[in-house]
């Protein structure tokens, strides 16, 4: 792992804060985010920033909030009819729930990666150059065919795939699913990627793959990972935020969350009392 | 007396019957169990009911073979015995003249008018009846004697050991099958005339002439020539798709992915009211409405055409019938196959596929052309294949609104035939069974049996393969 990124030992006297990183100016920063379906208040005043190249972890027990804070960030909750989000998301110092902000632009600045694989009823290729088409990022073939193979080569995939592009997506097996629905975000070439427990449906080997993956990606992309497997976040994170019952509980380094957490409801989450 | 016994309204009688032999086979088989648990330390293999409907079955499958042949073959048995019995001079009657006199015998002995003034019909109605007492009796015995015999026979068998409970279920399945059995053998038959008579058929015209001939005059003159036929069905059916794939499809998808709960509230029951309406009010509304307007609009179109001089003569038809107005109205009535079939099958895409699209910064209108439909679209193409089996198939509408003239002609406003149309006015009227346009008319429908049938196996075997996809 980088140790760029690493805060210095957990054990000093005041425990690092978000403000002691080295990342100064976040990629994303929540401010204040409420979030209501219809009458029922899923996340309660929840601010929280997402430095840039490193890999953010929310971790908390089921129907905490993870994956609806998560899709505020690209405002995915748009599409869902009785979800209402307030507060405030800025990115590069826009608030991105201002109504001025294009939902459809926005995505594709934020990309998103699915718990389950969902690659579309199309051929391997054309699920890479989806994204790019409908944004006109290639102004020819050849630069299509360009952008796919980057994609896949940065997804891990090209070795595997390239003889047989023109396959449908669905004949992959789960985890080279997973690396598609991956490649085919990084296709419209995002700042931030998140990805809501990518790994749940996927065996063992292909997990750790993925792992690797976003390990990769860390160098060029923020990255937001929800999961809930505590040894995926150590592992993968750089930085952990604790979610119980739509609340944010704490914040901080990936380590100091685990080795040292200051608040009891972290602890008790981490060692397994609850979750 | 015996003539008494003829009048028994033997239908309750037997029903009755074997009702009551049930219920006492039933307790006479329960109590048996229930004895022997109660005398016996050993508890029972099955629940005394159990035994109970076991021997019940062992009562009711003799009984009701009973009645079964009564129902069958009394009639039948009854006047092969009085005929045998008739004296000689009864042989100058034809068959059919035998047949109207039996009938009346029989209608007059139904209805206890046997006191007449001819003395040889009331002496026949009388041996009629005598005849009809004894079958009577001997029904009723065999069915006393067979239930009986059937209950103390099952009822030596219970015991403590006994499997009362796989019997009885294996007896369920039994009578399941043969309710499934008669759906099958129904078709079957119903299929196996189809051929036999077109085979008929085909002996006095050969296949080849049926099939790709172009003169088609089945009444007046012989000529079974059915390409025109086929001709008018599928440019009606053609017209009518092309009215109902893109209104169908695109109403489902307004449904599924537009449509906000409460206009589907509304939306969906019009649409099955559409799938209501019988096809005879169809048929009125494209003769009356549709067709004239079809007319209207055909004859204002040669005239404008003729005024700026384009032609001299008439460009359309102009029929006050028409493939056109039987084709949309038929178009409407298989909207809803289209629509309801394809709304299901869009609901079915899951909806992780349109988040992926959005997630990507699709729109809306991207993520249902390029995500959606092709996901759904197996489902969809089943649903047209259904629809075009189902406007092949229709027959009221084309009836009324297409005309009569089998031609082969590329003018929609000029009137077309279907196999559907043919079909009815080959076996309305006068009919004689071995005549070849009689027969004709099974050639048709074995033709349209066989089309239909292939196009709904091709839609099942998609949805099939489309359900696999998703499970
Ligand atoms: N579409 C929805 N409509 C209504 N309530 C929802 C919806 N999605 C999630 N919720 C509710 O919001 C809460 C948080 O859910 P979610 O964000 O999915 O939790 P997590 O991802 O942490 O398991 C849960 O109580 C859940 O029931
Ligand atoms: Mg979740």
């Amino acid at each position: 792992m980088d140790t760029d990124h690493t805060p210095q030992a957990a054990g000093t006297v005041t425990p690092p804060t978000a403000d002691a990183l080295p990342a100064a100016a976040p990629r994303i920063d929540c401010r204040d985010i409420n979030v209501f379906y219809g009458p029922t208040q899923a996340i309660h005043n929840v601010s929280l920033s997402f430095p840039d190249r490193a890999v953010t972890a929310l971790i908390g027990p089921s129907g905490c909030g993870k994956s609806t804070f998560l899709r505020c960030l690209n405002r995915m909750n748009d599409t869902i009819e009785s979800c209402r989000v307030d507060g405030q998301i800025l990115m590069d110092g826009q608030n991105i729930n201002d109504h001025s902000i294009d939902a459809v632009l926005l995505r594709s600045r934020v990309g998103m990666v699915f718990q389950k694989p969902n690659p579309f009823p199309k051929s391997i290729f054309d699920n890479i150059a989806y994204g790019p088409r409908i944004h006109g990022l290639a102004s020819s073939r050849e630069d299509l065919d360009a952008i796919v193979e980057k994609s896949l080569r940065r997804a891990g995939l090209w070795e595997e795939v390239k003889d047989r592009l023109q396959a449908p997506g669905t004949s992959l097996s789960g985890g080279q699913q997973q690396r598609l629905c991956i490649a085919r975000a990084i296709a419209v070439r995002p700042e931030v990627i998140l990805m809501d427990e990518p790994c749940s449906a996927l065996d063992p080997v292909a997990t750790a793959r993925i792992e690797e993956l976003i390990d990769e990606l860390r160098k060029r992309y923020c990255i937001v990972i929800v999961t809930h497997s505590m040894q995926q976040a150590a592992r993968v994170s750089q930085r952990t935020a604790f979610f119980h019952l739509g609340n944010l509980i704490e914040m901080g380094e990936t380590e100091q969350i685990f080795t040292n957490p200051r608040e009891k409801r972290t602890e008790d989450y981490i060692t397994g009392r609850f979750g | 007396m015996l003539q008494q016994l003829g009048h028994l309204p033997m239908g309750w009688l037997l029903i009755a019957l074997i009702a009551v032999f049930a219920s006492i086979a039933f307790f006479a088989g329960r109590v048996r169990a229930e004895r022997i648990l109660l005398s016996g330390e050993q508890s029972l293999h099955s629940r005394p009911n159990y035994h109970g409907y076991f021997v019940a079955m062992w009562a009711l499958v003799p009984a009701v073979l009973v009645a079964l042949a009564y129902a069958i073959g009394a009639e039948g048995i009854s006047r092969n015995q009085l005929v045998s019995e008739l004296p000689p001079a009864f042989d100058l009657l034809s068959d059919a003249e035998m047949k109207t006199y039996l009938d009346s015998v029989a209608q007059a002995a139904l209805a206890r008018e046997d006191t007449g003034t001819d003395l040889v019909f009331t002496a026949v109605t009388h041996r009629y009846l005598e005849i009809r007492g004894s079958l009577n009796i001997g029904a009723l015995a065999l069915m006393v004697i067979g239930a009986l015999g059937g209950l103390i026979f099952s009822r030596r068998r219970l015991g403590t050991s006994f499997r009362a409970r796989s019997l009885v279920e294996r007896g369920m399945e039994t009578v399941l099958f043969l309710c499934a059995a008669v759906a099958i053998a129904t078709t079957v038959g119903i299929v196996t005339s189809l051929l036999y008579e077109s085979i008929q058929f085909f002996r006095a015209v050969p296949i080849w002439d049926f099939l790709f001939g172009t003169r088609w005059n089945a009444q007046t003159e012989a000529e079974f020539g059915a390409l025109p036929l086929f001709f008018g069905t599928f440019t009606i059916a053609l017209i009518a798709m092309l009215v109902a794939a893109p209104i169908g499809l695109f109403s489902a998808i307004y449904l599924s992915e537009y449509a906000g709960p409460k206009a589907r509230g509304w939306i969906k029951p019009i649409l099955e009211i559409l799938a209501g309406i019988p096809t005879v009010v169809y048929g009125f509304f494209a003769l009356l409405v549709v067709a004239p307007a079809v007319r209207g609009l055909a004859i204002w179109i040669n005239e404008t055409l003729i005024n700026i001089g384009l032609t001299t003569e008439p460009l359309l038809a102009a029929q006050p019938t028409s493939a056109l107005a039987a084709g949309l109205v038929m178009g409407i009535m298989v909207i809803p196959f289209v629509s309801s079939l394809s709304d299901d099958v869009i609901n079915a895409v899951p909806q992780t596929l349109r988040d992926g699209a959005y997630a990507l910064g699709a729109t809306k209108s991207e993520t249902v052309r390029n995500v959606v439909v092709p996901a759904a679209l197996p489902g969809i193409i089943a649903a047209l294949l259904l629809a075009v089996s189902r406007a092949i198939g229709e027959t009221m509408i084309v009836v009324m609104a297409a005309g009569k003239s089998a031609r082969i002609s590329m003018d929609p406003t000029s009137d077309l035939t279907t196999i559907t149309v043919q079909i009815v006015s080959l076996m309305t009227g006068e009919t004689g069974f071995d005549d070849p346009k009689t027969l004709s008319a099974f050639a048709l429908g074995l033709v349209l049996f066989a089309v239909t049938l292939l196009f709904n196996v091709i839609a099942l075997r998609v949805v099939q393969k489309y359900r696999e996809k998703y499970d």
